[in-house]
C-alpha cells in the first residue's frame, strides 16, 4: 500500500469523523429542543454551547484549522476576525440595547 | 524526521516539481480566507441586526407562529451532508480517483444544494402565507435579510459548482482548476458555519427570546 | 411608492434633466446646475474629441484601459482621484460663496445646496480620498517590497473598474435627474423612501455599493500581496513604513467595508422593496443606521490617513538623509490605531440617547488613539532632529502637515469628551475638525506622495517653483477656509445650513470664501504644475531612478520601471535596503544571471464590469427592471466566460530582460552622480552621491 492511499484514506477519514460529530451534536440540539422546549435560559444556554462546539468540530475537520505551522496564518485571521466580530456585535447589542431600554423603542 | 510533505491546505498535493503552483496556490487560498473573513463580517452584522429586531415585531407575526423546525432540521442535515461530499469531492480530485468518483460526488454536493434551496424557499412560502413577509416588520425584515442571503451564497455555490464542473470536462485537472476546487471547498465549509449560527441564533434564539 | 415606474424606462423622463428646469424657471439657482451639468457633458466631449483628434483610441485601449500592469493602474486611479478632485474642490467653493453671500437666501435653493454638501462629501471621501490612496499604494507596493506584481493583478483591474464606474454616477446624476440630499452620511429615516421617493438616495446607494466592493478587491489584494509577495530577506521588521501603513490600512478595509455595505443594501431594501430595517414604523430603527454607518465610517478616516502617514515617513527619512527614527514605535503605533479605530464609531453620535456609561466608555476610547498619534508625531520630529533636511516640495508638504495635523488632532481630542460634543455637535466646529485631519492628513499626504513619487512613473521630476506655489496656496486656503469655521462653529452656527440669521457669522464666511478660492489658486498651481513639467520634461529627466538619494527599493530600479519591474528580484538584508547597499557602496550590482519572466497578460474584463456594473447602476435608479436583470445576468456570463481563460501571462525572454538591464546599467555607470543639495537641477539623472556625513 502506498503512501498516497495511506495520505488518502487519512483525510477520508478526518472528514467522516467532522461529520459524524456534526451529525451528533446537531441530532443533540434539535432532541433538547424536542425534548425540553426551548423557553427556559439554561437549555438555550445549552444550544448555544453545543452550537458552538460544532462550529469548532467543522474548523478543525472540515477547515482543516489547528496549530500547525502550515495553517497558523489562517488561524490567526481567524481569531482577529473573531475579535473584530465580538466587537462588532456586542458593541451594537449593547448601545443599541440600551437606546431601546431608554427610549422605550418595544413596551412589552 | 518524519515530517510529512508541506501541505499548506487540503487538497494542494501538488509536489516538488510544482513549486511556482503550490506557490500560487497558497497565496490564492490565503487571499480566498480573507474575502471569507470579511464576508463573514457581512453575516455577523446581520446577526447583530436580527438581535436587536428581535423585538421589534409590530404586532405581526412572531417565531413561534412561523418557524418549522421540522424543515429546519432536515435543511441542517442535507447542508451538513453536502458540506461532507463536497470534502470528498476534492478528495477524490486530490488523489486522481477514477473519474466516475468525481463526477459522483459533484452531483451529490449539487443535488444535496439545489435540495437544500428548494426546503427554504418552500419555507419561506409557508410563512408569507402565514403573513410573514418583510414588509410587515422589523423583525421580519431582519430575517429576511439573513437568512436569504446565506441561500443566495448557496446559490452561488451550486452555479459555481456547475461551471466548475464544466471545466474539469473541457480542460482536466489542471493545477489551477485544483485550486479552484479547494477554494469551492472552503466556501461551502464556511457557509455550514454560517449555517450553525443561523439555526443557533435565529431559529432556536427566535424562539427562545421571542 | 408610487407607481410611475412601470415604463420601458422606468421613472426616467424629461423632467429628469436639468435642462428642462432652466427653461421653466431661469434662476441663479437653475444656471449653476446647468452650468455643472454642461461642465460635465463638454468636458465628455472633449476629452472624447481630443483622443479621436490624435488618433488615441488605440493606444488607450492596449496600454491602459486592459493592462493590469498595477504601476499603471495605481495612475489611473489617481487621474481620476484628481479628477473629482476638482469636482469636489468647485462645490466647495460654492457653499463657502452661498455662506459668504450674507444672511438670506443666498443665490442657491436650499435643495441645490443640500445636494452640494451631499456630492462634496460623498466625492472627497469615496473618489478622491480612497482612490488617491489606492493609486498610490498600488503603484508603490510591488516596487517596495520587491515584486513584480500585485497578487491578482486582475482582480486589481476590477476594483479599479468599479470604483470609476461608481464614481461616474455621481457625474451622470449631474445631468440626470439628482443627487441625494441627506449628506455624504445618508441617514434615514430622512433619505427612506416615506420622505425621499426621489432619485437621489438611490445614486448615493449604489454608487456607495459598487464602489464598495471595489474598495474590498482592492484591499484584499493589498493585504495578500504584503503578506506573501514579499521579496526574500524582507522580514515583516524590514518593511518599508509605508508598507506597514498599508497593511493596517488593508485590515480596515476587509473589516470595515461590510458594515457599509450593510448599511447601504439595508437602505436599499427599505426604498426598493419596502422592508422595515430603518423607517419609521412597524418596527424600523434608523439608529442602526447610525451604528452600522460609523461601524465602517470611523475606521474609514483612519484607513486614509494610515496610508499618509506612510508617505509622510519616508518623505521625511529621505528629506533629512536619516534612517526613519523609532521604526519601531511607529510600526506599533500604527497597528494599534488600526485595532483601536475599531472601538470609536459611538462618538459620532454621542448625541443620539445611549447612557453616560457607554458615551464614557467611548469617549476614552477615542482618547486612546491620540497616544499612538502622538507617537508618531514625535518619531517624525526626532527624524528631523539633526537631519540635513533639503526643503524640497514633498518635504513642504510635510512639514504643513506636521503643524496643521496637530491643531486637527487636538480638535479631535476635545471632540471625544461627550460633554464637549453635546455643546458643538453638528456645527460648523465638526466640519472645521475633520477638514483639519483630512486636508493636511490625507491630501496633502497624497499630494507629497504625487510630488515625490512622480519621477519613478514617468522619469523627469515635477517643476519646483508650481509645486512650491501649490503648497503655499494650499497652506494658506486651508488655514483661511477652515480657521474661521472652528469660531463660528463655537458660536453656534449648524453645519449643512444653507442660510443663516445672524449677521455675525458673515465677516467670518467672507475670510473662509476668500481661503477656498486661495484652494482653488492651490488645485490649479498642481495642474499648471503638470503642464509645465510634461512641457520641459527634457530638462528634468532621470532615467537612472533615484532623484532623491531615496532609501526603499522602488529607487533602485529606473525610471520609469520596466513593466516586470525588478530585473532579477532583490535579496534584502536591510531595513532601507538600498540606502545601505548605497552606504556599502554596492548598489546597482551586475547579476549573474537572468531568467524569462511572466508577466499577466492584458484583459477587458476590468473595463466590461465596469460599463455593465455602471449601466446596472443607472437602471437600478430609474427603475428600469428588464435593464437591470439583463445587465445582472451579462455580468455573471462575463466572469464565468472570463473564468474559462486561463492563457493568462506572457513570457519576457531573459535575453530581452538582459539587454534591457544592462543598457540601464551602463547609464548607470556613465552618469555623473549629483550631491542631494542639487537634487532640483538638470544635472541631476537620478544617481545620487551618497553623503556619508550625514548618514546616521
Amino acid at each position: 500500500m502506498d503512501r498516497r492511499t495511506e495520505m488518502h484514506r487519512r483525510e477520508r477519514r478526518r472528514y467522516v469523523i467532522g461529520y459524524g460529530g456534526s451529525l451528533l451534536l446537531t441530532l443533540i440540539v434539535f432532541s433538547i429542543a424536542h425534548l425540553f422546549g426551548i423557553e427556559t435560559r439554561d437549555v438555550y444556554l445549552a444550544i448555544g454551547l453545543l452550537g458552538l462546539a460544532q462550529l469548532i468540530v467543522q474548523l478543525v475537520y472540515f477547515l482543516h484549522i489547528d496549530r500547525r505551522r502550515s495553517s497558523r496564518e489562517d488561524l490567526d485571521l481567524i481569531l482577529f476576525s473573531t475579535l473584530v466580530l465580538l466587537i462588532i456585535i456586542l458593541g451594537t447589542v449593547w448601545i443599541l440595547g440600551n437606546l431601546a431600554i431608554r427610549m422605550h423603542i418595544h413596551p412589552m | 524526521m518524519r515530517r510529512a510533505p508541506p501541505q499548506s491546505y487540503p487538497g494542494i498535493n501538488l509536489g516538488q516539481d510544482h513549486a511556482s503552483a503550490d506557490k500560487f496556490a497558497e497565496v490564492v487560498t490565503f487571499g480566498f480566507w480573507v474575502f471569507l473573513m470579511s464576508d463573514l463580517v457581512y453575516f455577523g452584522l446581520m446577526f447583530a441586526i436580527y438581535i436587536t429586531m428581535i423585538d421589534a415585531q409590530a404586532g405581526g407575526p412572531g417565531p413561534h407562529d412561523l418557524f418549522d423546525l421540522k424543515s429546519i432540521f432536515a435543511q441542517t442535515i442535507i447542508l451538513l451532508t453536502s458540506s461532507l461530499t463536497v470534502g470528498l469531492a476534492m478528495l477524490a480530485l486530490k488523489y486522481n480517483l477514477p473519474r466516475v468518483r468525481i463526477v459522483f460526488w459533484f452531483g451529490v454536493t449539487l443535488i444535496l444544494g439545489l435540495t437544500f434551496l428548494v426546503l427554504e424557499i418552500r419555507d419561506f412560502m409557508a410563512m408569507a402565507d402565514k403573513g410573514g413577509v418583510p414588509q410587515r416588520s422589523g423583525f421580519l425584515s431582519a430575517y429576511y435579510g439573513l437568512v436569504p442571503l446565506h441561500g443566495l451564497h448557496v446559490a452561488a455555490g451550486c452555479l459555481w459548482l456547475i461551471v466548475l464542473g464544466i471545466q474539469l470536462r473541457i480542460m482536466g485537472l489542471t493545477d489551477l482548476l485544483m485550486s479552484r476546487v479547494v477554494r469551492l471547498a472552503l466556501f461551502w465549509h464556511f457557509l455550514d458555519l454560517i449555517w450553525i449560527g443561523i439555526i443557533t441564533i435565529v431559529y432556536f434564539g427566535g424562539l427562545s427570546y421571542g | 411608492m408610487t407607481s410611475t415606474g412601470s415604463g420601458f424606462f422606468g421613472r426616467l423622463s424629461w423632467d429628469a434633466f436639468p435642462v428642462s428646469g432652466l427653461i421653466e424657471n431661469p434662476s441663479a439657482n437653475e444656471i449653476v446646475a446647468n452650468a455643472a451639468a454642461a461642465i460635465v457633458v463638454i468636458g465628455v466631449i472633449v476629452v472624447v474629441g481630443l483622443l479621436t483628434c490624435f488618433r488615441l483610441w488605440g493606444p488607450l485601449w492596449r496600454d491602459w484601459l486592459t493592462s493590469v500592469d498595477h504601476k499603471k493602474i495605481g495612475i489611473m486611479y489617481i487621474v481620476f482621484a484628481i479628477v473629482m478632485l476638482a469636482r469636489g474642490v468647485l462645490e466647495g467653493v460654492a457653499m463657502r460663496a452661498q455662506q459668504a453671500a450674507g444672511p438670506g437666501d443666498g443665490f442657491l435653493e436650499a435643495e441645490h445646496f443640500a445636494e452640494l454638501f451631499s456630492t462634496h462629501g460623498t466625492i472627497m471621501i469615496f473618489f478622491v480620498a480612497v482612490p488617491f490612496v489606492f493609486g498610490v499604494a498600488n503603484f508603490l507596493i510591488p516596487l517596495m517590497i520587491g515584486a513584480r506584481d500585485v497578487a491578482f493583478p486582475r482582480m486589481n483591474q476590477i476594483g479599479l473598474g468599479l470604483t470609476v464606474s461608481a464614481g461616474m454616477m455621481l457625474m451622470v446624476s449631474l445631468v440626470v435627474g439628482e443627487f441625494s440630499t441627506g449628506g455624504w452620511t445618508a441617514y434615514p429615516p430622512f433619505t427612506g423612501a416615506a420622505f425621499n421617493p426621489g432619485v437621489g438616495p438611490d445614486y448615493w446607494i449604489w454608487a456607495i455599493v459598487v464602489s464598495g466592493v471595489g474598495t474590498t478587491l482592492t484591499g484584499i489584494n493589498f493585504a495578500v500581496t504584503i503578506y506573501k509577495l514579499r521579496a526574500p530577506g524582507m522580514k515583516f521588521m524590514r518593511l518599508p513604513m509605508y508598507c506597514w501603513t498599508i497593511i493596517s490600512s488593508s485590515i480596515l478595509i476587509i473589516f470595515a467595508m461590510p458594515p457599509l455595505g450593510v448599511a447601504a443594501l439595508l437602505l436599499a431594501a427599505d426604498r426598493y422593496l419596502d422592508f422595515h430595517f430603518f423607517t419609521n414604523d412597524l418596527g424600523g430603527n434608523m439608529m442602526n443606521y447610525a451604528n452600522l454607518f460609523w461601524l465602517f465610517g470611523h475606521p474609514e478616516v483612519y484607513l486614509l490617513v494610515l496610508p499618509a502617514y506612510g508617505v509622510y515617513s519616508e518623505i521625511f527619512a529621505t528629506f533629512s538623509a536619516k534612517r526613519l527614527y523609532g521604526y519601531n514605535s511607529l510600526v506599533i503605533a500604527t497597528m494599534c490605531i488600526a485595532v483601536l479605530s475599531f472601538t470609536v464609531w459611538l462618538h459620532h453620535f454621542f448625541t443620539m440617547g445611549q447612557s453616560a456609561l457607554i458615551n464614557a466608555v467611548f469617549g476614552i476610547a477615542t482618547m486612546l488613539i491620540a497616544i499612538p498619534t502622538g507617537v508618531k508625531v514625535y518619531d517624525w520630529m526626532a527624524t528631523l532632529y539633526r537631519g540635513r533636511i533639503r526643503f524640497s516640495v514633498p518635504m513642504l508638504y510635510s512639514l504643513s502637515f506636521l503643524m496643521l495635523f496637530v491643531i486637527g488632532g487636538l480638535s479631535g481630542v476635545i471632540l471625544a469628551n461627550p460633554t464637549v460634543d453635546y455643546q458643538v455637535h453638528n456645527t460648523l466646529f465638526l466640519v472645521a475638525h475633520f477638514h483639519n485631519v483630512l486636508l493636511p492628513g490625507v491630501l496633502f499626504g497624497m499630494l507629497a506622495a504625487y510630488n515625490y513619487w512622480f519621477p519613478k512613473a514617468f522619469g523627469f521630476r515635477l517643476n519646483e517653483f508650481w509645486g512650491r506655489v501649490s503648497v503655499l496656496c494650499w497652506t494658506v486656503g486651508f488655514l483661511l477656509t477652515f480657521m474661521p469655521l472652528y469660531f463660528v462653529g463655537l458660536m453656534g452656527m449648524p453645519r449643512r445650513s444653507f442660510s443663516y440669521s445672524d449677521p455675525s457669522f458673515q465677516p467670518f464666511m467672507v475670510v473662509a470664501i476668500i481661503g477656498a478660492l486661495i484652494i482653488t489658486c492651490g488645485l490649479f498651481s498642481v495642474l499648471i504644475q503638470l503642464w509645465v513639467s510634461i512641457r520641459d520634461r527634457d530638462k528634468s529627466r532621470v532615467p537612472v531612478g533615484d532623484p532623491w538619494d531615496g532609501r526603499t527599493l522602488e529607487w533602485s530600479i529606473p525610471s520609469p520601471p520596466p513593466p516586470y519591474n525588478f530585473a532579477v528580484i532583490p535579496q534584502v538584508g536591510d531595513r532601507d535596503d538600498f540606502a545601505a547597499a548605497k552606504r556599502r557602496g554596492v548598489a546597482y550590482p551586475t547579476p549573474d544571471a537572468y531568467e524569462d519572466i511572466d508577466v499577466p497578460r492584458n484583459t477587458g474584463i476590468g473595463f466590461i464590469l465596469c460599463v455593465l456594473s455602471g449601466i446596472w447602476m443607472f437602471a437600478l435608479v430609474w427603475w428600469i427592471w428588464w435593464l437591470v436583470i439583463f445587465t445582472t445576468i451579462l455580468m455573471i456570463l462575463a466572469l464565468i466566460v472570463w473564468s474559462f481563460d486561463t492563457n493568462n501571462e506572457i513570457t519576457i525572454p531573459a535575453e530581452e530582460v538582459r539587454k534591457d538591464h544592462e543598457a540601464w546599467l551602463g547609464l548607470v555607470h556613465s552618469t555623473v552622480a549629483v550631491d542631494r543639495d542639487h537634487e532640483v537641477v538638470s544635472e541631476n539623472k537620478g544617481l545620487a552621491r551618497p553623503d556619508m556625513e550625514a548618514a546616521v
